[in-house]
């Protein structure tokens, strides 16, 4: 055994140490403490707490008021998306260098060129470094309380993220097609239908779907702070501690998730 | 007047090292001439072409087409020249998961409008799939109009493709390596195809082939380059056993074999060959 040491071995002993001497003063510095859920006070309002969610809320009453608000989360979370991808698409086809025409031959981009695809990464990389929930706490300053809040926080920061992150599926398929389409004359739009999208839309459209997953969990975390729909009722229940109510609204989110699989999945398989 | 007229055009690689791929080339091609470019592997055959179509901007010497220098053209004349020239790379530039009509109708993209694009990529003018199917079925693959590309096999994505180039409406055909994929039969029939074409629209057509019997056949014309220089430009009549043999010195590959070679599938747009 010992005439053919690893010699990958010492290296990764070393840094596992050195992650863990990294690691522990993080967490001792966010106040990590596991051990207080533990204890007996907390086990004991917890185990209250959970016993409710076993029975979930189900008078028909209840139950109407949760398909109504899950119908505004579900209407906010579109609405927002279908905002930001009024944005989000003109602005990949500006940011994608795969469609630039200047390149073509030379290698380099035009510098004007260069300068207003930087601006324009810029200004999405600002839209969507603020959260969602920041954008709707200042919408609902601005506009007051309800769904029209989180529909623009949604659209704002959804549309820098689709943005950077369709140019990016764009750029990551094969360059041939589109390359050929540009030294044959065509025009940046028309390369881009015809050489691009083909092989692109089946991923475009799953992460589209993706987004819109995010979007309705993002809508119902800004119903916390007043921008309407599913989140503004859990947040009630959750204070008075109404876990069956709380357990419903989950249950309510699952199925919400797991409807958006199934719709990315059904369109993924067609286009597939 | 001439389509093309270089001299000494040398022409370097774009990324990397920028070594030279093309050493001071003195060649004309008058309007519808055909012409058969032959060499070794990396000789710049494929370089040679992309420079052709304004894909690859020279980087010293005269390059001419139609007359005009296109890189003292603006960038906007210089893509409506484009228009007017076809490149037919070697590897078929096909979405796979694009239908047969779309791929063949791109050829028509640097002529339509924005709107004639969108629609046709919903459906198909009646007299668009017409032109599609007529051309697909010069190449004898009419049947495969509404296939999606990727249940094509290899031979048929590359005929696919040339059926493309019989849609555009350039002036000048560059073709490069249209047979590579064909077994010999195909191959005969493919280029006479090609040169037909180009013969019926008096559009000038420079084929890079390493068939050099097909070629020398083919052809009234041959243009012989190894390591980015020109060996001999002369009428087939003229080339002689000697020559090629010469042109293909110390290459381990036989010319005539069918072997695909090392010339990535990738036109010089942001990288070198």
């Amino acid at each position: 055994m010992t005439g053919h040491p690893d010699p990958a071995w010492r290296g990764r002993l070393t840094w596992a140490v050195i992650f863990i001497a990294l690691l522990y003063p993080l967490l001792a510095g966010s106040e990590f403490k596991p051990w207080l859920l533990f204890d007996a006070q907390s086990l004991r309002a917890a185990g209250m707490f959970l016993r409710d969610f076993l029975v979930p809320a189900h008078d028909p009453e209840f139950l109407a008021m949760v398909l109504r608000e899950t119908w505004l989360t579900v209407a906010i979370a579109t609405a927002g998306l279908t905002l930001a991808l009024l944005v989000a698409i003109p602005a990949t086809f500006v940011i994608s260098e795969r469609l630039s025409i200047s390149r073509l031959g030379t290698g380099r981009v035009h510098p004007f060129a260069a300068a207003v695809r930087q601006a324009l990464r810029w200004i999405l990389m600002i839209l969507r470094s603020v959260p969602e929930l920041v954008w709707a706490l200042l919408f609902v300053r601005i506009v007051g309380l309800g769904p029209t809040a989180g529909v623009l926080a949604i659209a704002l920061s959804y549309s820098g993220m689709l943005a950077k992150v369709y140019a990016e599926i764009l750029e990551s398929s094969d360059a041939h097609a589109t390359d050929v389409l540009l030294a044959n004359g065509s025009g940046r739009l028309p390369a881009l239908l015809y050489g691009a999208l083909p092989d692109s839309s089946a991923e475009l459209v799953s992460y589209t779907v993706y987004r819109w997953e995010c979007a309705i969990r993002g809508s119902a975390v800004m119903g916390f702070v007043g921008a309407g729909g599913l989140g503004q009722r859990l947040d009630e229940s959750t204070k008075m501690m109404a876990g069956g109510e709380v357990a419903t609204m989950l249950i309510m989110f699952v199925l919400l998730v797991a409807g958006a699989d199934l719709v990315s999945k059904i369109l993924r398989r067609r286009l597939g | 007047m001439a389509t093309y007229r270089l001299r000494g055009l040398t022409v370097r690689h774009l990324a990397g090292s920028r070594a030279p791929a093309l050493h001071a080339l003195d060649l004309t091609i008058r309007a519808g001439e055909q012409l058969a470019l032959i060499g070794p592997s990396g000789a710049g055959k494929t370089t040679l072409l992309s420079t052709l179509a304004c894909a690859h901007r020279p980087a010293e010497g005269v390059l001419e087409i139609f007359g005009q220098d296109p890189w003292q053209l603006s960038q906007a004349d210089r893509h409506h020249l484009r228009a007017r020239l076809f490149l037919a790379p070697q590897a078929p530039p096909l979405p796979p998961r694009q239908r047969v009509v779309t791929a063949v109708l791109a050829a028509r993209l640097a002529h339509w409008s924005l709107w004639q694009a969108l629609s046709s990529l919903v459906r198909p003018r009646a007299s668009d799939a017409e032109a599609a199917f007529t051309a697909l079925s010069r190449f004898g693959l009419g049947d495969k109009l509404y296939a999606r590309v990727d249940r094509l096999s290899g031979g048929e994505r590359q005929r696919c493709g040339l059926a493309r180039l019989l849609l555009s409406n350039a002036e000048s055909l560059l073709v490069d390596e249209p047979i590579s994929a064909l077994d010999p039969a195909l191959a005969r029939h493919t280029l006479a195809a090609l040169r037909q074409e180009a013969q019926q629209r008096n559009a000038t057509l420079v084929c890079s082939l390493h068939q050099v019997d097909l070629a020398r056949e083919q052809f009234g014309r041959l243009v012989g380059l190894r390591d980015g220089r020109i060996v001999f430009d002369a009428p087939s009549s003229a080339v002689t056993d000697a020559m090629i043999a010469e042109l293909y010195a110390n290459e381990k590959v036989q010319p005539a074999s069918d072997t695909q070679h090392d010339t990535p599938a990738q036109i010089a747009v942001g990288a070198c060959f």
